[in-house]
């Protein structure tokens, strides 16, 4: 709890602000006012943590992400990578940046391309790197990165609409983890999956994360995910960061009335939970 | 209670160029006015399909239908189109999880409602245009939107998710129907709202003393409204029961796994998930045997070939389960599960405790 043992930020927002356009009319298109999607959010990511974003439809969580990623520039406001201003980063500091942080979306289908091999679409960021010029060597590594995500790297030679959802997000994590990166951001990434594959995909982002040491920063509408996945849990709410609390607190004594709204609005499940109290090795305190 | 919807051995198939799909096999269950019934299960297990075809929906020639679907004792399967289409809406209505596409984008809300009543009460002896609108005001008011004359008014996309929801359950319950059938209705709804959606099918199942057969994935919201639970796998029903009986002592390792699989509130912080291993199977090729033993951790070799039927457990009025296992092994193993042993542990000791059994 003491703050002189906290690491440094591995990434950090302050004071960020994005602003849309709203607009009327197609022909005439003309501007009729403006929506602040991050509304002055000032957050820090720790090395090593897992960090969870909830809030509900247009809270602004997966639009600070991408900030935080440099896939959207913002209003104003400063994006900090291990301290350092990369808000207006370009070119080859961008590509340095790109490498170091790394994104698992939502729907894997739709983020890997249908004409693209399985192998191709991991391989994609090795040749965008410059990496393992080699053939033979990439694709070795390709095989080694499907087995990690527990796929069969004879599925290195399928496309992406003969495998199942699953299998797909498990690809996409792969794509994600090929370069080694320090962060990953993963937006929604169980949330079009069903039940079970859902245990599956969470899992083994667990799995990883303990394995390569990653930090995870973690989307999600679902308040037991990210209770289940992360140490540190930021609220929220259009725009506006609500609450930021180690998950133990934020779960058992919330400041925040929204906070409470959240947590009660949780369909529980009654009866005992077949799962195993184990801990992952807590790296958590 | 006598039930009001009564589906018994229903089968459906779909001829497919890739092969005959079996998407419902032999599904059983009845509702009775006021109460709830909600069925489980994973995207492809048949839960939407035996809806459907309880409304009629599932016809074509490339459909094959078989078993009987009771609506207040009339079959449906073999009424003519126009008799369905008279009891649809009428007697029994559906809800489903997009409304922005079960909507019609260019017609206001109002008068969307308004077409329902009309359809049915017929346009020459029924309802005039002005009371029909006066109804559906009264409707959305009733489905707690507020400001219901002005947003009667309204279309579609200008309204939020969860108020588009609650103007499809105002249309459903239009003429009051004896029966709702609600297929993942707040799956794409915020939490808040959801749960302000679930309190609201609450509420109309009360009042108006309707049948519900609620669809979902998500046991919480099944916990949350259902007084009966059916748990589906690969086209059929594999465990039954009360739902606070199902939670307290399911029966069925796939209800287990799915247990097992859900993040929930209540466990202890860093605790594993227990993940179903494998995927749901191929309708087209289900598995020989119990059909759940390619992805079952206590599977045994008689499983691979013996089909178990659905049979009442013991000692449980109104629980059945599908399921090869001895009953004595099963609550041995619940038990070790429920304690937070994993399947492997929970099989390891139920094996030396039981001993061999001779089948």
């Amino acid at each position: 709890m003491s703050a002189a043992a906290a690491p440094p930020p591995l990434a950090e927002v302050e004071r960020l602000v994005k602003r849309f356009e709203l607009t009327r009319g197609i022909v005439l298109r003309r501007r009729v006012g403006e929506v602040a999607a991050v509304d002055d959010v000032t957050l820090a990511v720790r090395e090593g943590e897992s960090l969870g974003i909830v809030g509900e439809t247009g809270s602004g969580k997966s639009t600070l992400a991408r900030i935080l990623l440099n896939l959207l520039e913002p209003t104003s406001g400063v994006v900090r990578w291990r301290g350092e201003d990369v808000t207006r980063a370009r070119g080859a500091e961008l590509l340095r940046l790109r490498r170091a942080r790394q994104l698992v979306f939502q729907d894997p289908a739709g983020s890997l391309n249908p004409r693209k091999t399985v192998g191709a679409a991991i391989a994609d960021p090795f040749a965008i790197h410059g990496l393992l010029p080699e053939r033979t060597a990439r694709g070795r590594r390709v095989g080694e990165l499907l087995e990690q995500v527990g796929l069969d790297p004879a599925l290195a030679n399928r496309y992406p609409h003969e495998l199942s959802g699953g299998m797909r997000q498990r690809v996409g994590i792969a794509r994600a983890i090929a370069l080694g990166p320090e962060l990953l951001v993963a937006d929604e990434p169980v949330s079009a999956l069903d039940v079970s594959i859902q245990a599956q995909i969470l899992t083994l982002l667990r799995e990883l994360r303990r394995e390569l040491g990653l930090t995870l920063v973690l989307i999600a509408h679902d308040l037991a995910v990210v209770r289940h996945m992360c140490e540190r849990v930021a609220v929220m709410r259009e725009g506006r960061l609500v609450e930021v609390a180690p998950v133990q607190e934020l779960f058992t004594a919330p400041r925040e009335d929204y906070t409470r709204e959240l947590l009660a609005a949780v369909p529980r499940i009654p009866g005992p939970a077949p799962q195993a109290p184990q801990s992952s090795s807590s790296s958590s305190t | 209670m006598s039930a009001v919807l009564r589906v018994e051995d229903l089968r459906v198939a779909f001829d497919t160029r890739e092969g005959l799909v079996q998407a419902v096999d032999g599904v059983s269950f009845a509702v009775a006015p006021g109460r709830t019934l909600g069925i489980v299960g994973e995207s492809g297990c048949g839960k939407t399909v035996a809806a459907t075809t309880a409304m009629g929906l599932s016809r074509g020639p490339r459909v094959r239908v078989s078993g009987r679907v009771e609506l207040n004792g009339e079959e449906l399967l073999g009424a003519s189109p126009e008799r369905l289409r008279a009891l649809r809406g009428e007697r029994i209505a559906m809800v489903f999880q997009d409304p922005l596409s079960a909507l019609h984008p260019l017609l206001r809300v109002g008068d969307q409602i308004g077409e329902a009543m009309r359809a049915h009460r017929g346009r020459r002896g029924g309802i005039s245009r002005a009371a029909a609108r006066a109804r559906a005001v009264e409707l959305l008011d009733q489905v707690a939107i507020p400001d219901a004359r002005r947003r009667a008014d309204a279309y579609p996309h200008e309204l939020s998710g969860g108020m588009r929801q609650r103007a499809m359950i105002a249309m459903a319950i239009a003429n009051e129907p004896r029966v709702l059938i609600a297929d993942e209705p707040t799956t794409a709804l915020d939490v808040t709202v959801q749960r302000q959606i679930l309190a609201l099918l609450r509420r109309l199942r009360d009042d108006l003393g309707m049948a519900m057969v609620l669809i979902t994935h998500d046991l919480g919201v099944v916990a949350e409204t259902a007084d009966e639970v059916a748990v589906m796998y690969a086209g059929r029903i594999v465990e039954q029961a009360p739902a606070a009986e199902l939670f307290a002592a399911p029966r069925h390792p796939y209800t287990w796994g799915l247990l097992g699989s859900m993040p929930r509130l209540d466990a202890p912080v860093g605790a594993a998930l227990t993940p179903i291993p494998g995927r749901p199977p191929s309708l087209i090729h289900p598995p020989s045997g119990c059909r759940f033993h390619p992805r079952c951790p206590y599977v045994q070799e008689r499983h691979r070939t013996d089909d178990p039927p659905l049979e009442p457990v013991a000692g449980a009025p109104g629980h059945r389960v599908a399921c090869l296992l001895p009953e004595a092994e099963r609550r041995e193993l619940w038990a070790r599960l429920a304690a937070g042993a994993t399947p492997q542990q929970a099989r390891a000791a139920a094996g030396s405790a039981g001993g061999e059994r001779s089948a």
